[in-house]
């Protein structure tokens, strides 16, 4: 389709991610946070959180399962194999905790073509288990060659 | 948090190693082969394996979450651009400074980019921080 279509209302599944503890000490290790709330649950409950907290960016951890299925999406039409990811944005609310479950819907925010290039941007919205807001993200994929 | 507008942001130094890209591949779920398999790299004209922008990204959150003070409540919006790429076994720095604080104090708003070897990979950060949670 032409990427000046927009808006789009395209409808994606909801992706579900339970956050295990391991998972957030990986996560945290992967990216040299050190900080006891992120690595030690003791530490965290003392710090006033439900269990061991997870980094602000281990939303795209539980997130980015959302984002696939709108990327591979053929009525868009995203040429992934010249595909780039331009920026992002992301916006906390909630905590996130080891034990947590996620949910996380897309959206089609915005495409259109400029300079020759396709910007392809999705919004993201994560309510954990309680229904409250962890996490929206914005994320800006450019395509070459449009 | 004890900030002022016109401060400098704590600097952040790290030097992603040979593997790395490798360990947060599996710890994201990225396993996107221009991260992990520098064959695959340069067959599409890359100079070898690349690292991964969102983990370009984690190192701005954490230097922005460090000014803060450490409490991860306290970040509550990022916004960066990716530009460039960065690659394994050379520094990171993440540099910044502070834009604007509420006459409160309570709210802040940091500038933060981050490079290698002078050249930007995560650019135009943007970090909102709070001084408590809500």
């Amino acid at each position: 389709m032409a990427p000046d279509d927009a808006p789009i209302e395209r409808s994606y599944p909801a992706f579900v991610y339970e956050v295990g503890s391991e998972k957030v000490r990986e996560y945290a290790r992967a990216i040299g946070e050190e900080a006891p709330v992120h690595n030690d649950r003791d530490a965290a409950r003392a710090a006033g959180f439900r269990d061991l907290v997870a980094p602000p960016m281990f939303c795209v951890v539980y997130a980015i399962g959302a984002l696939g299925p709108a990327i591979a999406d053929p009525e868009l039409g995203i040429d992934y194999a010249h595909m780039v990811h331009g920026g992002q944005e992301f916006a906390w609310e909630e905590p996130v905790c080891a034990g947590d479950t996620v949910t996380t819907t897309a959206s089609v925010l915005d495409v259109h073509v400029k300079g020759g290039m396709g910007f392809f941007v999705f919004a993201s919205v994560s309510t954990n288990q309680d229904g409250a807001q962890t996490v929206r993200g914005t994320w800006t994929n450019i395509v070459r060659r449009h | 948090m004890d900030l002022r507008a016109g401060d400098p942001v704590p600097e952040l130094r790290a030097t992603p190693d040979r593997y790395l890209p490798h360990r947060y591949a599996g710890a994201s779920g990225d396993f996107n082969p221009i991260h992990i398999d520098p064959d695959f790299a340069r067959s599409v004209g890359l100079p070898g394996n690349i690292l991964h922008g969102l983990y370009g990204m984690a190192l701005v959150a954490r230097a922005a979450t460090a000014a803060a003070g450490g409490d991860p409540r306290a970040l509550r919006r990022l916004g960066v651009q990716f530009r460039g790429m960065g690659v394994p076994e050379q520094e990171i720095t993440v540099v910044g400074s502070v834009r604007e604080v509420d006459p409160e104090g309570g709210r802040a708003v940091l500038d933060l980019t981050a490079s290698q070897a002078g050249t930007p990979i995560v650019r135009g950060g943007e970090a909102e921080l709070v001084r408590e949670a809500p």
